[in-house]
This record gives structure tokens, sequence and C-alpha cells, in this order.
């Protein structure tokens, strides 16, 4: 085809025209983005290299001190590490496997299914703050409602969240709470995806109740388990409110994992930007490489049936 | 066992499962609602109550006029819906710009929006509160604040989360599915983008725009982190805020207050979400569904 002078001239101008209009459309966004997303991300790295004195706002370059500080001379760092892996690893499992029994069930033919669906996704839109003020409530070890229940079986009420060994449980027991509705919905989405000439095979086939789950409603779910997986873990990393309305990562650290450490280190007393930084640095890195896991597991693993 | 005995047996489980789930789910709900509208006496007891004596609403009194719940709406008000207005608009400019308009560097760019999504807010959070008090946009006064002062108190709440990523694309992922023949049909009539946006595209993906807006909505008015660390003056508290602070001046002592003020925070959520739920509910499934 031949490219006349006047027919390129034409095209430049429409190319030209749509290349402004695509900069005034995604331009804004783009622009929030590199100020308060990739600029930051940079300045937090060079941040942790550095000694900051927020009163004069300058810092002093100090090398790997900070690193060394957290990494190696913060004796509660192991603690909260154990801390996050445990809290994360507790809270994605049991969103998985509870979200999934809930979607079994409420994926057959029962009356008020949508309005259980309904009640069961509502705790997920509420202000994590507020969920936490009603479970501060009930886990209250004199008053609150665990006490009773347990009281009423001839059990002993442990402290809950004023005792070490409980008060992890306890934010699990929150956080799920808090979330199942989520993964029951996005399970009975993919449930109802599945199509229904897969069951009718392998019913034909001779597979049983449990075989027609597992080697139908399994692989079929996994795309959906996969998205489910990926959210939940970059979520519950990322708790804060709950924690900081029900512990304060306490008592004695019990509680605290990253993010809070991040917030303590930065934003309380202490202040030392250069150690929140390298707590920054830290968790960016691990949910980074956690990602990439997970891109790679999805292509191995993942059936698209 | 006959298919019909089986399926009568399945039933009887799943109604049970179901009242089972209602119990957990809607028991600290319920208390919730309980609890702020009971008196003092009535919380330390060694057998409270899920049902308040009697409807009482002195503890809503308190907490809207001692502690000055009113301002704390107009704060989490104002944040909320200029904060959520400017992600729904650029959550469409810009899905539309990436589906529609032809640019050279267009993939570059969704990688951008694909790598922000990865960077979780607390990453950031330290340099962007570095970069929001060199904007001078801190407010540390205690005293009466002028109209200028909410103004930078308010954009120090929005700025830094008005960008949007996700919801960017579940949109980009609508649009995609929009018939190219209606987008052509429109160019030939010589219709400008933002015509074609407005008059062709919005119209067709009305319910993956309320999704999304819906999900910015909640996600803005129940913000608790950065809220936290920007707002130095009681008078640009947002409401999770303002209940936090109750909680440690009240604590223990006014359990009923507190939660009077959990309500207020989550009233307003909860009647969107009765209004619009299945925007919520199906606009999330059906992304996750097809991502």
């Amino acid at each position: 085809m031949f490219v006349t002078a006047a027919s390129f001239k034409k095209t430049f101008r429409r190319d030209w025209r749509d290349w402004i209009t695509f900069v005034l459309f995604a331009g804004p966004n783009l622009l929030l983005f590199v100020v308060f997303t990739y600029y930051p991300l940079i300045r937090n790295f060079l941040l942790s290299f550095q000694e900051y004195n927020p009163i004069i706002d300058k810092g002093e370059w100090v090398g790997f001190s900070n690193y060394v500080d957290i990494l190696i001379q913060d004796t509660q760092m192991a603690r909260i590490m154990q801390n996050t892996l445990v809290f994360t690893v507790s809270v994605v499992a049991l969103i998985l496997v509870l979200g999934l029994l809930t979607a079994l069930l409420l994926n057959q033919k029962l009356r008020f299914r949508n309005g259980v669906r309904s009640m069961l996704f509502s705790p997920a839109v509420l202000a994590g703050s507020a969920v936490a003020v009603i479970w501060l409530y009930i886990f209250d070890y004199r008053f609150g409602l665990f006490f009773q229940v347990l009281k009423y079986f001839g059990i002993n009420s442990p402290k809950w969240l004023l005792d070490p060994q409980w008060a992890m449980v306890s934010l699990i027991i929150v956080y799920v709470w808090k979330n199942l509705g989520y993964a029951t919905v996005i399970y009975i989405a993919g449930l109802q995806a599945i199509p229904a000439d897969l069951y009718e095979a392998a019913r034909v086939d001779g597979a049983g109740a449990w075989q027609r789950f597992r080697n139908v409603t399994l692989p079929g779910l996994s795309p959906v388990t996969f998205f489910l997986g990926v959210t939940s873990v970059l979520n519950s990393f990322q708790s804060f409110e709950i924690i900081n309305v029900l512990t304060r990562g306490g008592p004695v650290n019990a509680t605290n994992v990253l993010v809070y450490r991040l917030y303590e280190q930065g934003f309380t007393e202490i202040q030392n930007y250069g150690r929140a930084s390298v707590v920054a640095t830290l968790l960016f890195v691990i949910m980074f490489i956690l990602t990439l896991i997970q891109l790679r597991a999805i292509e191995r693993r993942v059936s698209y049936a | 066992m006959g298919i019909s005995a089986q399926k009568t047996i399945n039933h009887v489980f799943g109604y049970i499962g179901m009242a089972i789930l209602v119990i957990i789910i809607g028991v600290p709900l319920l208390w919730l609602v309980s609890g702020s509208m009971k008196t003092n006496p009535e919380f330390y007891t060694a057998t409270p109550s899920l049902i308040p004596e009697r409807i009482h609403l002195d503890n809503f009194y308190k907490a809207w006029n001692q502690a000055s719940f009113g301002s704390y709406y107009i704060n989490s008000i104002v944040t909320t819906l200029i904060g959520a207005s400017a992600e729904i608009i650029m959550a469409v400019t810009t899905a539309y710009a990436l589906v529609f308009v032809r640019f050279p560097f267009r993939n570059f760019v969704f990688v951008m929006l694909l790598v922000a999504l990865m960077v979780p807010e607390q990453v950031v959070i330290l340099p962007n509160f570095l970069t929001i008090a060199d904007m001078g946009l801190l407010v540390t006064s205690s005293r009466d604040l002028s109209t200028q002062d909410y103004i930078r108190g308010w954009l120090a709440i929005i700025l830094p989360g008005a960008s949007i990523a996700f919801g960017t694309f579940l949109l980009r992922q609508y649009f995609r599915t929009v018939p190219a023949d209606l987008v052509d049909a429109a160019k030939v009539d010589g219709a400008s983008h933002w015509t074609t946006m407005m008059n062709v595209i919005a119209p067709v993906a009305t319910p993956a725009i309320a999704t999304t807006g819906l999900l910015s909505f909640t996600a803005k008015w129940n913000e608790y982190l950065w809220p936290l660390i920007v707002t130095f003056s009681d008078r640009l508290r947002t409401l999770p805020i303002a209940m936090r602070r109750l909680l440690d001046a009240e604590g223990n002592a006014e359990w009923g207050v507190v939660m009077a003020a959990a309500i207020f925070v989550v009233l307003p959520v909860i009647l969107v979400f009765l209004y619009a739920q299945r925007y919520v509910v199906d606009g999330l499934a059906s992304g996750a569904v097809k991502g």
C-alpha cells in the first residue's frame, strides 16, 4: 500500500489527537501513582539507609546500620516474623476451607439462601475498627459473650486478648469472621461457573458424590481458589486496624506483626524513620516474592477447564 | 435409600448449616446493636442479655453531643465523597483510554498499573507522610480551624489514596467485553472519545461502574491507618478514628457510648449495602470468576 504524504498526515493527525485524549484520560491517575506510589517506593528504599531527622527534614547516610538494627539486633524480630506467618497462614487456610464449605452449603437449592449469603457477606463491608470494637466486648473475660457461653458449658474462659497464648487466636477468629462471607460469595460464583454437563458426564461414568467433588468441583474451582488465595494473603498481611484496636500488638508482642511494627517504628513515640523504612522494605520484598511464587504456581497448576 | 430420601436429608443438613451460620454472623452484630442501647449496669453483670432492658438512646445522644460526632460525620462525608468520586471518574477514564484509545505506550501504562496494584499502602505510608508534610497539608493546630485549615486537612486525607488501580482493572475487563461495533458506530457518526465514553460505554457498563463506586465508597469510609496518621487536630478526625479515640478515653467506663459510636461508623455503609448489595456481591463475584 502506498503511503501518500496526505494520508500519512491524516493518520498522524488522528494519532496525535488520540494521544492527547489518552494523556487527558489516563494522565491524572498516572500522575497520582507516580507521586504517591512509585516515588515513595524509591524514597522509602533510600530512607532505609539514612538516619532521618524529622525536625530539620534531613537524612544522613548510615549505610546498612538500620538493617543491622532491625534484622540482627532487634530481638523481637523473629517473634514478629513468626506472628506474621502464623496469622497469615491460619487466616488464609481457614478462609479458603470454611469459605468453600459454606459455598457448597449455600449452592444448594435451599430457601432463604440469598438472604443468608447477604448476611454472611455484610461483615466484609463494615469498618474493621468498628468490628474490632464489637469483639473487644465479646472477648471481655469477665463480662463478655464468650465467657458467658463457656461458663454455660462449665468451661473456664481464657483471658483471650490479655493472654499471650490466646491473643493471636482471638485475632484470627475476628479476621475470619469478618472475611468469610467474601470467600463464600466468590466460591459460589465459581461453583456456578462449572458447566453442568461435566457433572452429568461424571455421573454417567459412574462417579460417586465424593469422586465428582474431587475430580470435577475442585479442579473447576482452582482459578477461583488461586484468586482468593492471592487476595487473602495480601489482605491479611496488611491487616492493621483490628490489631490496633484489639491488642496494639500485645501482650508482650504476642500479636505484633510486620505492618504493626512499621507503624510502631514510624509513628508512635519512637519515630525512627530509618528503621521503619527497613520494615517497609522487608514487607514489600516479602509480598513481592509471594506474588511471584503464586504467579509461578498458577502457570503450572491452574486448570482452565 | 431412595433419591428423594437422600434429598430430604441433604436439605435438613442444609438448613441446620444455615442456622449455624446465621447465629455465628448474627449474634455479634446483634450484640453491637443491643450494646449501644444498654446502660452501664447492664454491661457489668455476670449474666448480660442479648436484648437490652428497654430501648434507651442516651448513648447515641452522648456520643453525638459530648464527643461531637456530628463534626466527625462532616469530615467522613467530605473525604469519602470527594475521594470516591475522584476514584470513579479516573477509573472510568483510565479504563476507557486503555481499551479504546490508541497510544504507543498503552501496554507500558497497563504494566505500571499492575505494579501499583502490588504495592500495598503500608509500604509507602512513611514517605507519603513526608510528602504531605512537605506540601504543607498537615494541620497541627488544636485551636479552632479556619476554612483553609479544613481544606488542607481534608486534602491530606484524600490525596494519597485518590488514584485507583483495582477499579481500573475491573472496568478494563468489563469494557473489553463491549462489542467493538458499538464503538465503531459512534466513531462513524463522528462522536468524540468523550461523547463515546459518556453516551455509549458508560450506560452499557453501569453495573460495573456501580460496583467500583461502591467498593471505593466503603474503602474510603472505613479507612483507618492513613487518617490515623495524618489527623492531629480533633476537628479533622474521621469517624473510625474518632471512635478509636473515644474508646481510649472512655474505654471500659462507657461501653454503651463506644458501641453507639461504632453504630455511627457502620450505619451509612449498612444502608448503602442494603440498597445496593447485589452490585457489590455480583460485581465482585463476576470479577473474580472472569479474572
